[in-house]
């Protein structure tokens, strides 16, 4: 690495030649990783306008390597023409659309909920559940994160075929809500614990009630928290695929397992399978640009003490 | 992680203290848990009778049980309030996130731990049968369970490589750079896109063996044969790679968000002193790091620990199993010969062996960090 090059604040003033060899370094690098970044998305979206004979000759760019159709955006009835059209896949995918939607709002909001309130209290009261003090709930509840989802799967394929769970929305809310608990707990902790006591103490004072102080003085503070947490929180439950796979088959499948059904396939069509793949990656991919302070907010929290 | 706790007594008491509470009031909350507890037992028990056909009256499924078991949640949390006043308002907080991560986790885990002692097979209609521990004996004799292990090994040990490239990352996101906001999004789009989606964008198209660009430029580069997936080196490193792309951000935003809250006068000092760049890094940023590099690293062998999408939906575990994780095995298990009761033995070990390693990982963690500062 040339980061013994790159001390700028002192080759500034001394040597141009190595303050540029440094610029040049460090621009060459990012640009690098930027084209690792977003070279398998571009791949993705252009395949998706490409008939059989451009990917095979790997032509790369539209209108000069090859000429940009609809097909892959057709055979998902989502093209122009196809639009207007009744389409069985296109039914199909917003159904799934829908079932993650659905999933991934449903758990993060379950999860801010219950989350909030436990991290409120962990980080403000003292607890004594029989010999379980604060820093053993909190415990238990962060240890959660460690329990890979496999430990958790056939137990539940069981029991959710027991009370009727099975295959239902309702049924992968629960479990996502489980999944992301710890993440949102984690968060809002530390959103909590930045926010100064003497407010909540004025607020008693004042003769707000406990939940009332919480409501009315504590929420509106730690909202952008809650807001990265649940924006955290939505991320990862959109992208789950292992529970899904496992517990959904035709009511309540999301979009990541039509996904992976449709790559298992033999023969499968790369244009149609690349416009699945874009359409599936576009609401995080918006997400990602239009919310990335939050992202950001949200995986930091508790990192940097 | 230093919790802001108050002791109770601490705050103005304007609700009503404990011992403040009439006596009837006290009484009717004891009252109603009571009565939310018998009637849970009594449905539970009802239904134990009813499925095991002792009885003719029951629920068809175990649903009801759940509503039961929220009813009596709302009963205890109302009881709570009764009962204890502020100290039970206070309780309402937790009384949420616990029913329900207790709901969640302890029953189903001990559930799995009975599960695991049983031949059961989900597609012979034999049922289950207790067979004590010989999913256990047969699990210690499994070959493809100990090469799934031994690849975790593997997995685990790539993310070392990755945190090298994510602090890399950092340190260049950290420089004096114009659109740092542009590029921070854009290396940070990775960790946005699913697992399943980034399976075929680059595993089953990218690196596609007759007309993927990545195996085109691997010709380019001299490699005649460039198959990613079914030699067990290659595959277990493409494997790796793939992984790595996603959740290299993760890492890098973390170790970014570290070296912004490093406080410019240390760095502005050793400068002073005549350090180079080098020096520097080695001595003043790498140490003041150490703690947010630790946090970011095992975060993310946590996650690596999880790791299953990839490998189901790329590789299925092959060629032969090399690929396997443990998660993809069980996958496989259950979903090829529906083995309930062998898969979920694994699962049990495998949690078991991810406690002991996570423990042993955050003390010798904890007094890695104490040495070095």
């Amino acid at each position: 690495m040339s980061v013994q090059t790159t001390d700028y604040s002192v080759s500034e003033i001394s040597s141009p030649a190595s303050f540029l060899t440094s610029r040049v370094f460090i621009y060459g690098a990012l640009v690098f990783w930027s084209f690792i970044c977003l070279f398998p998305i571009y791949w993705t979206i252009t395949t998706s306008f490409k008939s059989a004979v451009d990917v095979t000759q790997g032509h790369l760019i539209p209108f000069v390597d090859f000429q940009p159709d609809w097909k892959g955006w057709r055979s998902l009835g989502l093209s122009p023409d196809s639009i207007t059209q009744t389409s069985t896949v296109r039914d199909e995918f917003f159904k799934r659309f829908m079932n993650s939607v659905i999933a991934s709002v449903g758990a993060s909001g379950l999860a801010i909920i219950i989350g909030s309130l436990a991290a409120y209290g962990l980080t403000r009261y003292r607890y004594h559940f029989a010999w379980f003090k604060n820093e053993d709930i909190s415990f238990f509840f962060l240890s959660q994160l460690i329990l890979p989802p496999v430990v958790l799967a056939l137990p539940f394929l069981v029991l959710y075929r027991e009370v009727g769970l099975l295959d239902t929305r309702v049924g992968l809310i629960l479990l996502y809500t489980l999944m992301v608990l710890p993440i949102v707990i984690w968060i809002m902790r530390d959103q909590f614990n930045s926010i100064p006591v003497e407010l909540e103490e004025a607020a008693l004072v004042d003769g707000l009630s406990i939940w009332g102080a919480f409501f009315r003085i504590v929420m509106p503070i730690a909202l952008p928290g809650m807001v990265a947490a649940f924006i955290l929180a939505m991320v990862l439950c959109w992208n789950e695929y292992f529970f899904a796979a496992l517990l959904t088959s035709t009511d309540a499948k999301t979009i990541p397992v039509m996904v992976a059904s449709q790559t298992g396939s033999q023969g499968i069509n790369w244009w149609s399978m690349a416009a699945l793949a874009t359409a599936a990656i576009t609401p995080l991919a918006v997400i990602g640009i239009l919310l990335e302070r939050y992202l950001i907010m949200g995986m930091t929290a508790g990192a940097v003490k | 992680m230093a919790d802001q706790t108050l002791p109770t007594n601490a705050w103005p008491a304007n609700g009503v203290p404990a011992d403040l509470i009439p006596p009837g009031r006290k009484r009717l909350g004891f009252a109603l848990m009571a009565a939310a507890t018998l009637g849970l037992l009594a449905v539970i028990a009802l239904q134990i009778l009813y499925k095991t056909e002792v009885t003719t009256l029951g629920f068809d499924t175990w649903r009801p049980i759940v509503y039961a078991y929220v009813l009596w949640g709302v009963a205890l949390g109302v009881g709570q309030v009764l009962t204890r006043g502020e100290d039970g308002q206070r309780a309402l907080f937790l009384l949420p996130a616990l029913l329900f991560t207790i709901a969640m986790v302890v029953f189903p885990t001990l559930f799995g731990f009975y599960i695991a002692l049983t031949d059961w097979n989900l597609s012979s209609f034999s049922g289950r049968k207790f067979n004590g521990l010989d999913n256990f004996w047969q699990m210690l004799a499994d070959p493809y369970y100990r090469n799934a292990l031994f690849n975790m090994v593997l997995y685990v040990l790539a993310v070392f490589v990755e945190y090298i490239i994510a602090f890399g990352l950092a340190l260049l996101l950290n420089a004096q750079i114009r659109a740092r906001k542009f590029f921070r999004v854009v290396f940070l789009m990775p960790l946005m896109l699913s697992p399943v989606a980034v399976s075929w964008m680059i595993g089953k198209s990218l690196m596609e063996y007759r007309f993927g660009p990545a195996a085109t430029l691997a010709r380019h580069l001299g490699w005649d044969n460039p198959a990613f997936f079914s030699n067990p080196i290659t595959a277990r490193i493409s494997i790796m790679v793939l992984d790595a792309w996603t959740f290299i951000p993760f890492m890098m935003i973390m170790l970014l968000a570290g070296l912004q809250a490093m406080s410019r006068e240390v760095l502005e000092a050793a400068r002073v002193d005549g350090a180079t760049t080098w020096q520097t890094f080695w001595q003043v940023t790498f140490p003041l790091m150490l703690p947010v590099s630790v946090t970011a690293v095992i975060l993310r062998i946590i996650f690596k620990l999880k790791l299953a999408d990839i490998i189901i939906t790329v590789t299925s575990g092959g060629p032969g199993g090399a690929t396997d994780s443990v998660s993809s095995f069980i996958y496989r298990e259950y979903r090829d010969r529906s083995n309930v009761g062998y898969g979920t033995m694994l699962a049990m070990a495998y949690l078991v062996i991810i406690i002991v390693f996570v423990t042993w990982l955050l003390k010798f963690a904890s007094r890695f960090v104490r040495n070095v500062n």
